[in-house]
């Protein structure tokens, strides 16, 4: 397969431009939703939207309901809403949790798929138990308990965990700690009792929550797949994760890029355009091909991902170290070519540095994804 | 099965039949490159019997139209055989100036019967060019060349200083940038054909940093140069004084090349041949080398990415016509830091200059030789400028 879009993919590309820069733009959501200390840190009108745009249920089985798209598409939609900042529920539950759900019951898939394709409902991923991501310790516990499980631990900051109506969680349900296997999801509907919540703002103005299980009760019909089997289920859904924050983090670092070339190309200084100023051309010609790189990486992920080969775990690697790399540089270029304006609150600049940073944490930073890269290899 | 899909088992079990074992082996050095020309000998019978085998299929220049000698492979079966030989390490069966640059401006500013001349003897690995474009005045500004090539009806007369002329002392023919209108900057060079025996055509080698002497002075001294070698044959490409234009689209393929676009070495992960290599000494991979071997196999790895992406979309037209630009910036300096890292996993070992042990100072000659790729072909600041105004398109660059 070529690794450009094709014509379907190229269509939805300009229908996602379009409709996130028209609907999902910085003024009419990040901006509006932060300026009003919203407690969810997203639109639910907008979620609405998406779904009316059909990008809700783009990885749903159609059998589901879904429109049974792969990863290059949910990255189109992505990488938009990367270059507006849009907050959305989109890649936690269109991409993580709904590629859980492929592997839930029947029934499971019935109780939450149609909500999640008509823009209903929110679900989060409660993954995490540290401040850095470690998914290979798993210390939250689901013990059997009658017909279902007792759950109890806590996982930190579960990104829209509190605005959830349902949480994927991974527990324990047997062996250590550390162990790979014994590991189980479970679909935790937000009213279970037993569950408390601490949300907590991010730098980015989006949501996370500390979320506590004390006890919780859950039927059997809550795992998803089978018990102390999720360990391949979660690194699917992280796999998809990963790929998909980096197709977002492609959509931060060229929309933080595309506004700093044209700054170059409008500010004065010394009497001429500071556009002019070789020092800054080679530094912005370097940026730009370190994101070109970063863009292959990531379509070919996503490509190697949706023909199931085996290569997609270590490219997800690839792609999500190289996006961390590239759009971290294009955030601190962005800021510094910008001078004192790139400083100010007004000016949305700043405003991609602070998303760039979230998503850098997300599912892994540069530094886990190139020691994965390593053990992948062999060293 | 697919059309594709046959082609792919085919040129398998093609490969399979006909590529010897010695020349699936990682290219060491400039012996295990066969470059042809007048004067080439094969180092080994292995390496006559992969050249031959790859001539009759023409797969010395795959993607050529077979009139020119190819095999008229349409680019998703180029894609394929590169695969293909990729999967197996199979080394290039021919190497030449002639495949990676003179013949792309042939076939796009040949005449028919420059191209049926020149092509078949590049594919034929008869003829070796090399290159004659810089000057010891004009090497990034050069566009400022003063070789000089005066007017004699039918032929001219050359005279003028090149430099850095890769293999000129080994090849037999050069393309040479020559200023044939003194008034007109941009338009007044024609790109000529001529060969190095000719009268008054003379080469001084240079020696490297690396102890070898790959490139040349190359001296004129009114060499003849005919205007033509025969019916639709002229002896320039494209027309007179306006070589420009065939320079820079070259340089454009020359770049690409330079790149290593098409796979190889710079877009493969190093960091286990280093952890391997070192256990062989009894060594360790100190944990910070580690994790940096591991960031460059990030960016190994997503460049071959890119390069795949590169060479899809330059075939549809969908890649900027300036990109070469960036694969050249982005390939050479990810080069550079490989052999900045291998020499530091190899320890004091990659330090020996001529030892039996590194089969003469390959680790350190090699990296020094790296250290060229930057400048070589247009150095990484004009990569920058280059991108800067064209793709950019930033002000006053
Ligand atoms: C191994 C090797 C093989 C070669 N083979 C050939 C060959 O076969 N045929 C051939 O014709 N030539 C060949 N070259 C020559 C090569 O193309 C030139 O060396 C190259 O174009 C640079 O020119 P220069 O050496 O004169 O450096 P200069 O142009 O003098 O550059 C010196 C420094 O100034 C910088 N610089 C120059 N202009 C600018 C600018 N505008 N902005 C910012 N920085 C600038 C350069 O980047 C460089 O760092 C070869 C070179 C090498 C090293």
């Amino acid at each position: 397969m070529p690794l450009y879009h094709d014509e379907d993919q190229a269509m939805l590309a300009d229908t996602a431009t379009s409709f996130m820069a028209d609907e999902g733009n910085i003024a009419k959501q990040l901006r509006h939703w932060r300026d009003r200390d919203c407690p969810d840190g997203f639109g639910h009108a907008l979620w609405k939207q998406m779904a009316e745009m059909g990008f809700t249920g783009m990885l749903v089985d159609e059998d589901d309901g879904g429109l049974g798209m792969g990863h290059v598409e949910a990255g189109i939609v992505l990488e938009q809403i990367g270059r507006n900042l849009t907050p959305s529920p989109f890649l936690t539950s269109s991409v993580l949790a709904a590629t859980a759900l492929k592997h839930g019951s029947a029934e499971m898939k019935g109780r939450y798929l149609p909500g999640l394709i008509e823009g209903e409902s929110v679900f989060a991923v409660a993954i995490d138990e540290t401040a850095k991501h470690r998914p290979g310790r798993i210390t939250t516990r689901a013990e059997k308990s009658g017909n279902g499980f007792k759950l109890n631990g806590a996982k930190t900051f579960v990104i829209q965990g509190a605005s959830a109506d349902m949480l994927v969680v991974a527990a324990r349900t047997s062996g250590g700690d550390e162990d790979n296997d014994g590991v189980t999801l479970f679909a935790v509907p937000k009213d279970a009792s037993g569950i408390s919540q601490d949300p907590v703002r991010l730098v980015d103005s989006s949501v996370a929550s500390h979320i506590k299980f004390d006890g919780v009760e859950l039927d059997g019909d809550a795992v998803i797949g089978e018990v102390d089997a999720g360990r391949d289920i979660l690194n699917s859904m992280l796999t998809a994760g990963r790929v998909g924050a980096a197709a977002e983090g492609i959509g931060v670092a060229s929309g933080a890029m595309d506004m700093t070339i044209d700054y170059l190309k409008q500010r004065k200084q010394f009497g001429t355009l500071i556009g002019e100023f070789q020092a800054l051309q080679h530094r912005a010609s370097h940026l730009y091909s370190e994101v070109e790189i970063a863009r292959a990486a990531v379509i070919k992920a996503q490509q190697l991902l949706d023909a199931g080969a085996e290569s997609a775990e270590l490219m997800s690697s690839v792609a999500k170290a190289k996006v961390a790399k590239s759009a971290g540089l294009a955030v601190k270029e962005g800021v510094q070519m910008h001078g004192g304006i790139g400083m100010t609150d007004e000016y949305d600049i700043g405003l991609y540095m602070k998303r760039d940073r979230a998503l850098q944490e997300f599912l892994g930073d540069a530094y886990f994804h190139a020691n994965r890269v390593a053990e992948m290899s062999g060293y | 099965m697919t059309d594709l899909e046959t082609f792919r088992s085919e040129t398998r079990s093609w490969l399979e039949a006909n590529c010897p074992a010695e020349m699936r082996e990682p290219v060491r050095d400039e012996e295990d490159v066969y470059w042809g020309g007048r004067n080439a000998t094969f180092k080994n019978d292995a390496q006559k019997a992969w050249f031959e085998a790859c001539l009759e299929k023409g797969y010395t220049v795959p993607a050529w139209p077979k009139a020119y000698g190819g095999a008229g492979l349409e680019p998703a079966e180029a894609k394929v055989l590169r695969e293909e030989m990729g999967r197996i390490n199979a080394r290039p069966p021919l190497s030449s100036f002639g495949i990676w640059m003179l013949g792309p401006a042939l076939l796009k500013f040949g005449t028919e019967e420059q191209k049926k001349h020149f092509l078949g003897q590049i594919a034929r690995g008869e003829i070796r060019w090399c290159q004659g474009y810089s000057e010891p005045g004009s090497g990034s500004d050069l566009v400022s060349l003063q070789t000089f090539g005066e007017d004699k009806g039918d032929h001219w007369v050359v005279n003028g200083q090149k430099v850095w002329t890769s293999y000129a002392d080994q090849c037999d023919w050069i393309f040479c940038l020559v200023r044939t209108d003194k008034e007109d900057k941009y338009r007044g060079i024609t790109f000529m054909l001529f060969d190095m025996e000719s009268e008054g055509a003379s080469t001084k080698p240079i020696k490297l940093i690396s102890g070898n002497s790959p490139f040349c002075e190359t001296f004129f001294d009114d060499v003849k140069v005919p205007k033509s070698y025969g019916e639709g044959i002229p002896a320039y490409v494209g027309e007179i004084n306006r070589g420009w234009d065939v320079a820079k689209y070259l340089l454009g393929h020359e770049r690409e090349m330079i790149s290593g676009a098409g796979g190889g070495d710079r877009t493969s992960a190093i960091g286990a041949a280093m952890k391997r290599h070192a256990a062989k000494t009894g060594d360790e991979i100190d944990p910070v080398l580690r994790a940096e071997l591991a960031m460059f196999d990030v960016d190994a790895l997503a460049y071959g990415a890119m390069g795949e992406k590169f060479l899809d979309e330059i075939k549809v037209g969908k890649a900027h016509p300036a990109q070469p630009n960036m694969m050249k910036y982005a390939g050479t300096e990810l080069n550079k830091r490989r052999h900045e890292l291998m020499m530091t996993a190899g320890g004091s070992r990659s330090l020996e200059w001529e030892s039996e042990e590194t089969d003469g100072g390959k680790p350190s000659r090699n990296w020094l030789r790296t250290k060229a790729n930057s400048i070589e072909g247009g150095t990484s600041e004009i990569m920058l400028n280059v991108i800067s105004k064209r793709i950019l398109e930033l002000p006053g660059s």
